[in-house]
């Protein structure tokens, strides 16, 4: 059973209807009680950092969901601002990350010579996978994802990147820590290679 | 490498799909979420959908349609049409949108960029500029309210606006070009390009692969979308939803042009 957290941010009901289609248990969970025992959950997010963490916190489920994933080790994974939540803080705003990770989300900086690309950073890119088991079985040498955002997710050890995204130089497009995963992409709006990584969480 | 995006956009009216010749003469093609259905089929890039009605008859977004279309959409989709306020914003990015689209309002009020920027976050959205070439002259103007009203506006400076304000994306529609499918107005595209850092998607003129092939060439990484390239088949414009396959669409990207310099 997947459970997607619904604190008013995010597209629950794209990544539901893809569990639906594959015949995988799937249910939303908008309260603390609704939230109580899951196996796994899924983070989404859309919007700027402070707005979806402030949801999230006024939500009521933020003290049982940092009990789940901390103390109880249920695997979840984080979706583009969902997954930036997860890290300690955000140069877009100012509340703090929920510090899962020890990891900061930075603006991508098109100053530098490396990084003269237009921002936000939209459309369907490539993803490397330093894995082709866990979140990327299946995928292929590349799948391609489809990407919306100006900050990347910067994590302090690097061992932890799962997939690698290069615009204008590289960055971490997929993390994993334990139990703990994000991606960039929007996995629920990326057609077969994005139903497969799903699909794939579900059966970790 | 970031792919350029090609991008269906669908115009509804009255709850129907439709596709306008230079903004008039709406013909009725069908349902949206059908429509929905058949692209996500064809995995396509991403999605417009404007309701052309809502901003001219001053009416609220149709909120249990957009919900619809963004519960099935399987790629990411831009809605726009009657979007006024932040509040609108931000219940249409409650409800599973990407990207929010806004033309007159932003017009209007270049300042609800920032606000709905602050709350949503830069990359959500967007600003559509309907543009029409000035008579005898090389410059263009923007027009409101589906290519009625004229606003004095350049859109290359309306664009630098845009984006010093927060916008994340551009959209360019050619009033002149819309529904004709002769190929889109690229110089209308080289003059806002060169104006801003904005990811930018050019509308109005597509009658073929090639003429996408043209904009890719020029622009590389760019947002090329069509109305009628997508719903219409053959020459008396039979209704069909039609969209490259993969390879077609890979075929499109020059080996050299992968890159954005």
């Amino acid at each position: 059973m997947i459970s997607i957290i619904d604190y008013g941010v995010g597209n629950i009901h794209a990544i539901a209807n893809i569990y639906k289609r594959l015949n995988i248990p799937v249910r939303i969970a908008r309260t603390a009680e609704e939230l109580a025992g899951v196996e796994r959950v899924i983070l989404p997010g859309v919007g700027s950092f402070d707005w979806a963490m402030a949801h999230l916190n006024n939500s009521g489920m933020r003290v049982v969901l940092d009990d789940l994933v901390l103390s109880k080790g249920r695997p979840v994974l984080g979706i583009c601002v969902g997954m930036q939540m997860i890290a300690k803080r955000s140069d877009e705003g100012s509340r703090e990350g929920l510090g899962w990770i020890d990891a900061e989300v930075k603006k991508f900086d098109r100053a530098a010579p490396s990084q003269r690309a237009y921002l936000p950073h939209m459309g369907w890119n490539d993803v490397e996978p330093r894995c082709r088991e866990c979140l990327f079985k299946d995928i292929g040498a590349t799948g391609r994802f489809y990407f919306l955002h100006s900050y990347y997710f910067a994590p302090k050890d690097q061992n932890i990147i799962l997939g690698v995204t290069d615009y204008g130089g590289p960055f971490a497009s997929c993390v994993r820590a334990g139990n703990i995963f994000g991606v960039q992409f929007h996995p629920e709006k990326s057609h077969q290679w994005g139903i497969q990584l799903l699909k794939n969480f579900a059966e970790l | 490498m970031l792919r350029p995006r090609i991008t269906p956009c669908l115009l509804v009216k009255n709850g129907g799909l439709v596709k306008t010749v230079n903004f008039g003469n709406p013909k009725y093609v069908g349902d949206p979420i059908n429509a929905v259905k058949i692209f996500n089929e064809k995995e396509v890039d991403e999605i417009i959908v404007v309701d052309i009605d809502a901003s001219v008859h001053q009416k609220e977004p149709d909120y249990a349609l957009i919900k619809n279309l963004a519960a099935e959409c399987r790629m990411p989709l831009c809605y726009g049409g009657g979007v006024k306020t932040v509040e609108q914003v931000e219940e249409i990015i409650s409800l599973g949108v990407e990207k929010v689209a806004m033309s007159s309002a932003v017009i209007d009020n270049p300042d609800l960029i920032a606000k709905a920027a602050e709350v949503v976050g830069s990359q959500s959205v967007v600003v559509v500029m309907d543009v029409k070439k000035i008579k005898g002259r090389e410059s263009y103007e923007i027009f409101i309210h589906n290519g009625t009203k004229g606003t004095g506006l350049s859109p290359v400076e309306f664009a630098k606006t845009a984006e010093h304000l927060g916008a994340g994306e551009l959209v360019i529609n050619s009033i002149d070009c819309d529904g004709l499918m002769t190929g889109y107005d690229l110089q209308l595209a080289r003059k806002v390009r060169d104006a801003t850092n904005l990811p930018m998607t050019v509308l109005g003129g597509a009658g073929s692969l090639k003429d996408i092939a043209a904009l890719i060439e020029l622009f590389g990484t760019i947002g090329a979308a069509a109305g009628s390239l997508f719903v219409f088949k053959g020459s008396f414009r039979a209704v069909l939803i039609n969209y490259p396959r993969r390879s077609e669409k890979d075929a499109l990207v020059p080996h050299a042009r992968q890159t954005v310099v």
